[in-house]
């Protein structure tokens, strides 16, 4: 009988965390052979099986069903639940691996503090360019959805999967929104967060799929989970 | 919802349903065109906009470098045809096949559907031309067997007449203007009017430098002080927008009674031959190009009335039509009767204002709308 599987982030920090997270619910992970197998094995729950993907891939994994759980950043699961009759439900917030969802603009937009500002600019933007002020980021959907909250008119989302701070240097777009820990990476490159221009204060996450299909064996190990999450007060 | 393959009686039903609404539109004075189904992304959704892109179906189009585009609907690829011919003739024009919308998973909207429809260019008398596309289409229902109807109107002509008719600064009513199809951010733009919120520090610093007499190098030292000067947004475009704001500064806020009548006339939903009387009691004595717009309100309830349509079973509803960027005057949707809850089986509209967005040099009448052949043949059944 298949158990319940828990989809790990493959490495770095986010999957360190992880580790130590689930260590203190009494659950060890123990990755397989070398750093670059990626293999991991648990002790401390019966039934359960640790895959490992990329950060990125949780979410669609667990849309689809593939996996019972994982652990990734609210802002990809977010950027994933957008229908109403959501395909996955997220069990806590893990207290680690925190980093903000913002909205910036270059420095040297003196006369640009907020969302409303942007927006006026998009209209002076068209005026003289000729085209839409455009966003750079990986986030369509919460960008989007943030933007028609704010009224928004005239606007277009430039993609880019990495290296987003370099997009109003490169020409490439005017303003980003792009996930921020620190805000060191802004500053290095010329950029400010508007005051109003927080999207999302992210953190990792234990998700749930809810498309999945439970197994007996997997029902039961994630009683149990629940029982230590509640007492260790996460739930 | 994907869309399903057509099979036998729904098939053959189908095809009859288009075949009889080309004739009507055809007898009708329509003639047909057929555009094509993919556009470029750039070319389709710089007049609908980012919103209506979250509903396109895009894809890259790696020989060209750039996205291509399905067609969420058949109003912006007619107005092209007729720019193509050219935007100071006349011309009407039908044209049916699929459109294609992406939609929230779980609401059973297909993502794939037929539309057949009508959209006419260049009539000058428009209340003419807004009787004659809604009796086509109410023709068109009444061909496919649909007697029974109920209608929603709206027209978005009345609060840009009564936006142009307020006394207020032209910048304010360019910013009300422009964002009247977000209603959310409208009223808020209309409530920072009465009330101006505080400025940052920061702010003031800016208004002031450029206020007259100020160092005439402030701006631009101060915007290099914050680094390097990055992006295709220039320094005369900071300096434009900085004299802008302190210009709109010393703006008198606006009256609340001006805001009250905007919110009160937005408000408006009821049976459709009260609302002109409910417009003329807010508006009292405006007169000018709002009251020809109210006016023509009750003309065309006239004239649909003449064409045997009983205004009586129209209701109206002021803030209809706000959803759907191009649309700025007269709106309508069309539902089967005791069916308020499914989605309408014909609508439309006149966006005269987007022509000049397409490439004519002044706006031109333009009104259009379609009927959803599929769900007719449901409600029917």
């Amino acid at each position: 009988m298949t158990g319940l599987s828990l989809a790990l982030p493959s490495k770095g920090r986010l999957q360190a965390d992880t580790i130590a997270w689930f260590a203190g619910l009494g659950i060890e992970i123990f990755r397989d052979g070398t750093d670059r197998e990626y293999s991991a094995q648990a002790t401390g729950l019966d039934g359960l099986d640790v895959v490992m993907m990329s950060a990125g891939e949780v979410p669609r994994e667990l849309a689809a069903g593939r996996v019972h759980l994982g652990v990734t950043g609210e802002d990809l699961i977010r950027e994933r639940l957008t229908s109403r009759n959501e395909l996955i439900s997220i069990l806590t917030k893990c207290g680690f691996g925190h980093a903000d969802l913002i909205v910036a603009v270059p420095k040297v937009w003196i006369d640009v503090e907020s969302m409303h500002d942007l927006d006026e600019v998009a209209a002076q933007f068209r005026q003289f360019h000729g085209h839409a002020l455009r966003v750079a980021t990986k986030y369509h959907n919460l960008v989007r959805a943030f933007f028609q909250k704010h009224g928004v008119a005239d606007y277009r989302l430039v993609d880019s999967q990495g290296a987003t701070e370099a997009a109003p240097k490169n020409l490439a777009a005017e303003a980003i929104a792009d996930i921020t820990s620190t805000g060191d990476t802004l500053r290095a490159n010329h950029l400010k967060q508007l005051d109003d221009g927080l999207i999302l204060e992210s953190q990792a996450v234990l998700a749930e799929s809810v498309t999945a299909e439970w197994s007996d064996l997997a029902r039961s190990s994630l009683a149990v989970l629940r029982d230590r999450l509640e007492a260790s007060g996460a739930l | 919802m994907l869309g399903r393959p057509r099979t036998g009686l729904v098939q053959r039903q189908l095809d009859t349903s288009l075949k009889t609404l080309s004739a009507h539109f055809e007898l009708c004075g329509y003639t047909a065109v057929s555009p094509p189904h993919l556009y470029l992304g750039e070319t389709l959704l710089s007049l609908y906009g980012e919103d209506l892109r979250a509903r396109a179906f895009l894809f890259p189009d790696a020989e060209r470098g750039n996205e291509l585009c399905l067609r969420p609907d058949f109003t912006v690829p007619v107005a092209l045809i007729h720019g193509e011919n050219g935007w100071d003739t006349a011309g009407a024009y039908a044209y049916q096949g699929p459109v294609f919308r992406r939609q929230q998973p779980g609401l059973g909207r297909p993502v794939e559907y037929i539309q057949a429809g009508i959209e006419s260019f260049g009539e000058a008398d428009t209340t003419a031309a807004d009787i004659l596309a809604l009796t086509t289409l109410i023709g068109g229902l009444r061909e496919l067997g649909l007697h029974e109807v109920e209608m929603t109107i709206g027209d978005l002509s009345v609060p840009f007449a009564l936006l142009g008719s307020l006394e207020m600064p032209d910048r304010r009513r360019a910013d009300l203007l422009r964002h009247f199809w977000r209603p959310s951010r409208f009223q808020d733009l209309v409530k920072r009017s009465v009330m101006p919120p505080s400025d940052s520090a920061a702010r003031i610093e800016l208004l002031e430098a450029v206020a007259p007499g100020a160092a005439p190098d402030w701006l631009s030292d101060r915007a290099r002080a914050e680094g390097e000067f990055i992006g295709l947004r220039r320094l005369d475009e900071i300096q434009e927008r900085a004299v802008s704001l302190s210009m709109a500064k010393a703006d008198p806020p606006m009256e609340q009674s001006a805001a009250d009548l905007i919110d009160a006339m937005l408000a408006i939903a009821g049976p459709a031959v009260q609302a002109g009387t409910q417009m003329r009691a807010l508006t009292g004595e405006i007169g000018g190009a709002l009251a020809t717009a109210v006016d023509r309100f009750d003309e065309r309830l006239e004239g649909l009335s003449k064409q045997g349509i009983d205004p009586a079973q129209i209701q109206f509803d002021a803030s209809f039509g706000r959803n759907l960027e191009y649309y700025d005057g007269f709106v309508f949707e069309i539902r089967a009767k005791g069916q308020q809850a499914h989605p309408p089986l014909s609508g439309g509209g006149r966006y005269d204002s987007m022509t000049a967005k397409l490439g004519a040099t002044h706006p031109v009448p333009a009104v259009g709308g379609m009927i959803r052949p599929e769900a007719v043949l449901s409600a029917l059944t």
